[in-house]
């Protein structure tokens, strides 16, 4: 389609030859990957999902007996509360943990200190690639069950070394937000400040970062969905969250096959359902930076 | 060494070299500029009058010579860049304002977090300065709500905010629209018509003639020839001046 109408102009008498913008093959690296597929999904089509789910559990149903679907509205109150919450918590504190660490690991990115930039250069490229199961397991092995601070002994259960684990590959991808958002300010702002005589650190605290933060927040809110999507993991670690008490759950009513699809894609909706808004108003906030831009 | 006193140059530039890599861009610049004084540097693009006055506050570092402002040396390691910055302000081509800072906050800005002066002194002082630059009642917009010339105009207060010495204007005009361009201009008038040391880099030959006490003509590096502007635009003596006059004027 636009190759024709290209080829059109140039047969205009007189047209001038034009430099057309480069354009890469293939999509482009996106910042909001998760966010923006989820986001594009019609809203319909989540609720349509959410109705396969009864629907799915009732085809499955034998005569006379419990449906598997009233088997899973019996269980449901505690699967939310006692599992999902859990998954919501293990996000919010590896949320946290991870955005700190990134923000400190970003800016020594940006350090003028070549041996700290090499470091942080180091740690970011190496949690940024590595499996995040195997890291996960890794932490739970490597890590004592307790450790014993100035004479205080304190537990370490699973659950705390999930977040440390999650915390490590998230902080080294805030990292890199935090470094490229730094960097998409134009230098004449670092030149502008420095001709009013702010300090170097000044000027990243003050004039800089200001400004990234805005920038800063789609693509980190990008990786909290991920993040939430990736707590079941979890699971894998014996931390009960969501999917270990299904699988619980299902046990408890005797480890039917027709229960499965029913537990599981519940456990799928309650994701969906958490991250489709948080992915929707991602995509908003997008337009709005780039609307003031 | 001696003490500077305003006998003396405020800003004296002795053979000043400066390479990016393998190109030399200024081959050997001198030129003094008393207090008071307001000069200009023109010539075509590339001849190195944005680097030289990009010299003048350290933004750019050169390979030999001898910036001095107010008898220190710039490019002297050791030099506060903090004290030279409080002398020497700086007007950007394009603006450079502070995007997430309304136009008072910009002009506050520097003074109340470098200088660490007094905010309600500060405040007064900027609200004086956006006035002069005949921007009152544009204190709380932001960048984005302004013109080109607006825009300029703040920034120009940003850098008196600071009280320096000298005004360095680095093409100050050239990214605005015609009808802008007058308004900002003006405003270097009057700062210049209040005594201000000014040097600047600019195109605009008619403003240049009215406004200078002296017009320097760069190419390729170096000074080729400089005057009053009666002397300078009425008479100027080497082909490659007369060259460049006869295409812009």
């Amino acid at each position: 389609m636009a190759r024709n109408s290209l080829i059109r102009t140039a047969d205009v008498k007189g047209a001038l030859p034009v430099l057309l913008p480069f354009a890469p093959r293939g999509p482009a690296f996106d910042a909001l990957f998760l966010v923006r597929w989820l986001g594009g999904i019609p809203a319909w089509l989540i609720a349509l999902a959410a109705l396969a789910v009864p629907v799915m559990a009732l085809a499955q149903s034998g005569i006379g007996a419990e449906s598997p679907f009233d088997k899973l509205l019996r269980w449901m109150p505690f699967l939310i509360s006692k599992g999902f919450m859990f998954n919501i918590l293990i996000s919010f504190l590896a949320m946290a943990l991870g955005t700190l660490v990134g923000a400190l690991t970003g800016l020594a990115l940006i350090s003028r200190l070549a041996p700290l930039r090499w470091l942080a250069q180091a740690y970011v490229s190496f949690f940024r690639n590595a499996p995040w199961l195997v890291l996960l397991f890794i932490i739970l092995l490597a890590f004592p069950f307790q450790i014993t601070l100035f004479g205080h002994t304190v537990p370490l259960p699973g659950w705390v070394k999930t977040v440390i684990g999650l915390a490590f590959p998230l902080s080294a991808n805030i990292a890199e937000v935090v470094r490229g958002a730094v960097q998409s300010v134009p230098t004449a702002q670092w030149e502008a400040s420095e001709s009013l005589g702010f300090s170097r650190r000044q000027t990243i605290w003050q004039i800089i970062l200001p400004q990234c933060v805005k920038r800063m927040l789609p693509p980190w809110m990008n990786w909290y969905a991920i993040l939430t999507m990736s707590t079941p993991l979890c699971s894998l670690l014996g931390v009960d969250e969501i999917i270990s008490l299904t699988r619980q759950a299902m046990e408890a009513e005797g480890n039917r096959p027709e229960l499965l699809m029913p537990f599981y894609s519940f456990a799928l909706l309650l994701f969906l359902a958490y991250c489709y808004p948080i992915a929707r108003f991602t995509l908003w906030l997008e337009r709005r930076v780039a609307v003031k831009n | 060494m001696t003490p500077w006193t305003p006998d003396q140059p405020l800003v004296s530039i002795r053979n000043v070299h400066k390479s990016y890599g393998d190109i030399e861009v200024l081959k050997g610049i001198s030129l003094d500029v008393m207090k008071g004084q307001v000069i200009c540097i023109i010539g075509p693009s590339g001849s190195g009058k944005s680097t030289l006055i990009r010299c003048i506050n350290a933004l750019n570092d050169i390979q030999s010579g001898s910036i001095l402002v107010e008898g220190q040396e710039v490019h002297d390691p050791k030099l506060d860049k903090l004290a030279l910055r409080r002398k020497v302000g700086m007007v950007f081509q394009q603006y450079n304002l502070f995007p997430h800072k309304t136009a008072l906050q910009n002009v506050m800005m520097a003074p109340i977090k470098v200088l660490k002066e007094n905010r309600a002194e500060v405040e007064a002082r900027a609200r004086d300065l956006l006035k002069k630059v005949r921007l009152e009642g544009k204190e709380n917009h932001y960048p984005g709500e302004l013109s080109g010339g607006q825009q300029q105009r703040v920034a120009i207060a940003r850098s008196l905010a600071m009280r320096p010495d000298v005004m360095l204007f680095d093409e100050v005009t050239a990214a605005l629209d015609p009808e802008t361009v007058k308004e900002v201009l003006v405003t270097i008038k009057d700062l210049a018509a209040d005594g201000m040391t000014c040097i600047l880099v600019t195109h605009e030959m008619g403003f240049a003639r009215e406004v200078s006490d002296h017009v320097y003509f760069t190419d390729k590096g170096v000074i080729v020839e400089h005057g009053a502007p009666a002397d300078f635009f009425g008479n100027a003596q080497d082909p490659r001046t007369r060259a460049f006059l006869d295409q812009v004027l």
